[in-house]
């Protein structure tokens, strides 16, 4: 029956909505809490502070990196290798030791990833890099002077991983054991 | 109706699950549908695979951190099944449970008791064949359930392969175990026969072209521990294309693990004439790395010889390196020469007189020419096959049986020249006694191609496609004891009745035979079971005299059953007839039917030790 409120209300509604508020505050609590709620409005509460962000010590922020090298460990035995001191062998025996881990190495890298040139051209080949070259993918040496397109030729045809399999290793774990010690019983 | 048809592949040393999708109702050609398996293949790593190495290993409780050995759907399992098991199980050998399908078929041993590992000390928990068959077909199952949660195997149409020479108490166990892993409803398809399929998936209608009637093809499976023979024949019947399942071989422990134990082991002779004693983990070292140069070798012919690198146990690997190499002579004389050796056809299999104790274990085979055992396959089977009245393969008079088409299977025959030297081999002896040469048929992926033709079997049986009949590989036998006076350390000659012919399709009941016999209400009773891969002439009732010297007839497990009848009382002697039944999922049952009553009870396999 009462008309819905216009945006600027005259003098005669809002006496008309006093009057309506005044009988129904003494006929309903209900009314009467909705109506308190609206006289003594309660601020909002303060929203929760951010969490601070955790400090995550180097071994768990690069815990993936060290687990690709545990892998080229247990498979390649890359670790070892790089760990030796090369000056106290010959040439033959190192040669054999790198057999291993190739084998083992290569091995990780044809399951996990699949590796390809940036570049398929061969190398000591005549290269055109054009303007709005990706400069993540082409590094540019020798006579660099002017602006793009440049003529080269190709020195290293570059490696991208187009695919990656890599497993994730479960985070119970402490990544900074690369390699267990095996002790025979 | 389920939505998959799914083949698995329960190899003795690796697994595979390929699925087929039903509603396409074509074939799949060369699509890629296998299964990834997620297994774990480092500590606290996992990585899903095509194939899960069938290895089983036992950890101690204290050996990996907690968590390590979670898989997706089991955070904390108490047994590592996959490639981290096979792998750490080489280092830790007695806590391995390596080829439990052949034990499973091994009827030696209590096969449903916990001996595997073998001969592992006191306090290594121990599981049984059957066990650790099913709990590589839960951790399948669980692999897929997880990928496809809304169709779970359990509800899809399930084919399982079997090696052909599995016998029925072997069949019955696989059973077991696939019921205990979960899959209570699976068909059963021998293993040369889904190679097969998976050769007629791929070829599609052209497969008229290579194979015409007449044409009788040898399968030849060599895997990682196995060697599997079986013959098709391919006959026309009312002008259509009919493919019949003509024989199969013995189960021979055989394979590919065998030729490079014997690499590593002549590599071995030589480092220690030269001075390097090598220890159990070198040694192991050196047969992989023997593996490797194999495959190199017979890769590229032009190589002479491959470097073989033992590394050091150490951290200095350099300095503990130790190096040999593989001469070409060497593989062709160990491998080529010593497993296909060129032989002639009367070149049976040695099988020398075991002396004295010999160690309870597998029952490797003897004579290590795979060629050898091929040769007494084709002259035994042509020698049941001269008798029998409707043979599928014509035999007239020849020596032993002419294939005309050589399909290869297994892991083995990657290596080109290995097949070469079979196809030679068999050309010499076709040439000599008559026949024609034989063709090789183009075999798709060897390690997938039993998975994948389990797989198209299932849409198979669906009525699409060409079927391979064949029904069972066997006839079957129940001893009886003859009825003779006492004599002190004579036993009294066994005879053996015919219970199930040879080429009982499935789905069907064989005829009973009229001998009855007498069980006694509640108490046990065992009959000895036989069964003959060449006798293809017996009807039911036949009964064959001696048993002891018959070089025909195996004895496989025990068959028993205790009659517990509810209105009748203990102890009484009831007369019962025997009846054999092959279900529709390609097992033998056998059936005491009351003579007169209405009496009906199963007989059990009883896969436990001999006494």
């Amino acid at each position: 029956m009462e008309q819905p409120i216009q945006s600027k209300s005259s003098f005669g509604q809002r006496l008309a909505i006093g009057l309506a508020c005044f009988r129904r505050a003494l006929g309903s609590a209900d009314f009467c809490r909705s109506a308190d709620a609206l006289l003594h409005p309660v601020p909002p509460p303060a929203p929760p502070a951010a969490p601070k962000p955790v400090e995550l010590p180097p071994e768990r922020r690069h815990a993936a990196g060290l687990a690709v090298l545990s892998l080229l460990q247990r498979e390649g035995r890359l670790i070892d290798f790089l760990q030796e001191d090369m000056a106290a062998y010959s040439d033959a025996e190192i040669g054999a030791a790198a057999r291993v881990v190739h084998d083992g190495c290569r091995e990780v890298l044809a399951s996990h990833l699949t590796l390809e040139p940036v570049l398929n051209e061969s190398e000591g080949a005549a290269i055109k890099v054009p303007a709005g070259f990706d400069a993540q993918r082409i590094r540019l040496t020798g006579n660099l002077a002017g602006q793009p397109p440049f003529t080269g030729t190709l020195k290293h045809h570059g490696w991208v991983a187009t695919s990656v399999r890599l497993s994730t290793v479960s985070e119970t774990l402490d990544p900074r054991v690369l390699a267990p010690a095996e002790v025979e019983l | 109706m389920s939505t998959y048809a799914i083949g698995i592949d329960l190899g003795t040393t690796n697994s595979a699950v390929s699925y087929f999708k039903l509603a396409d109702a074509t074939a799949r050609g060369q699509a890629q549908t296998m299964l990834a398996i997620p297994q774990v293949t480092a500590v606290g790593t996992i990585g899903e695979k095509l194939l899960l190495p069938s290895f089983l290993y036992l950890p101690n409780a204290s050996e990996f951190p907690a968590g390590a050995l979670a898989l997706p759907w089991d955070k904390n399992p108490s047994l590592l099944v996959g490639d981290f098991a096979r792998a750490h199980g080489s280092k830790v050998p007695m806590r391995l449970v390596a080829s439990a399908k052949s034990w499973l078929c091994h009827a030696g041993v209590d096969r449903q008791a916990a001996i595997l590992p073998w001969q592992a000390p006191e306090d290594v928990q121990r599981i049984s064949p059957l066990t650790a068959a099913a709990h590589y077909l839960a951790h399948l199952r669980a692999a897929w359930d997880q990928q496809f949660p809304a169709e779970p195997l359990a509800q899809q149409d399930v084919v399982l392969t079997v090696p052909a020479s599995f016998d029925a108490a072997a069949r019955d166990l696989t059973l077991k175990a696939a019921e205990a892993a979960g899959l209570p409803q699976v068909t059963l398809i021998e293993e040369p026969q889904a190679a097969f399929y998976a050769w007629l998936e791929q070829m599609g209608e052209g497969f008229r072209k290579q194979v015409k009637p007449g044409d009788v093809v040898l399968v030849v499976d060599v895997g990682g521990g196995t060697t599997d023979f079986s013959l098709i024949a391919v006959t026309a019947k009312d002008g259509d294309v009919t493919l019949t399942r003509v024989a199969v071989g013995d189960h021979i422990l055989l394979g590919g693990d065998n030729m490079d134990l014997a690499l590593a082991h002549t590599v071995n002779q030589r480092l220690a004439a030269a001075g390097k004693k090598l220890d159990a983990w070198q040694f192991n070292a050196l047969t992989h790395a023997c593996r490797q140069a194999k495959e190199t070798l017979y890769a590229d012919p032009s190589l002479t010889q491959c470097p073989l690198v033992i590394p050091g146990r150490g951290s200095s690997l350099i300095g503990g390196t130790i190096k040999a190499e593989l001469s070409r002579e060497e593989l062709t004389r160990i491998l080529t020469d010593g497993f296909f050796p060129k032989v002639a056809i009367t070149d049976l299999p040695q099988s020398a007189r075991r002396s004295g104790l010999t160690q309870m274990a597998l029952p490797y085979a003897q004579d290590a020419g795979v060629t050898r055992h091929l040769a007494g396959f084709l002259t035994r089977q042509a020698r049941a096959l001269a008798t029998a009245h409707d043979a599928p393969v014509p035999v007239n008079g020849r020596t032993f049986i002419h294939p005309t088409t050589v399909l290869f299977n297994g892991g083995a025959f990657k290596a080109t020249p290995l097949k070469e030297r079979v196809l030679e081999v068999l050309n010499t002896w076709l040439a000599a006694d008559g026949g024609q040469p034989v063709k090789e048929l183009d075999g798709a992926e060897l390690d997938l191609a039993v998975a994948r033709g389990a797989a198209y079997y299932g849409w198979v049986r669906h009525g699409h496609g060409l079927r391979i009949r064949g029904g069972t590989a066997r006839a079957y036998y129940v001893g009886i004891e003859t009825a003779m006076p006492a004599v002190p350390g004579m036993e009294p000659p066994v005879k053996a009745l015919c219970v199930a012919p040879f080429g009982m399709e499935e789905g069907t009941q064989a005829d009973i035979p009229p001998q009855e016999f007498g069980l006694v209400v509640g108490e046990p009773t065992s009959f000895r079971f036989f069964a003959s891969s060449v006798r293809r002439d017996d009807r039911v009732g036949t009964m064959l005299e001696d048993v002891a010297g018959s070089d025909e007839l195996e004895e496989i497990a025990p068959i028993e059953t205790t009659l517990i009848a509810q209105a009748v009382q203990e102890g009484k002697l009831i007369p019962v007839n025997l009846q054999a039944v092959v279900t529709e999922l390609g097992t033998l049952e056998l059936r005491c039917l009351e003579k007169g009553g209405p009496g009906q009870w199963k007989l059990e396999l009883n896969v436990r030790m001999k006494e």
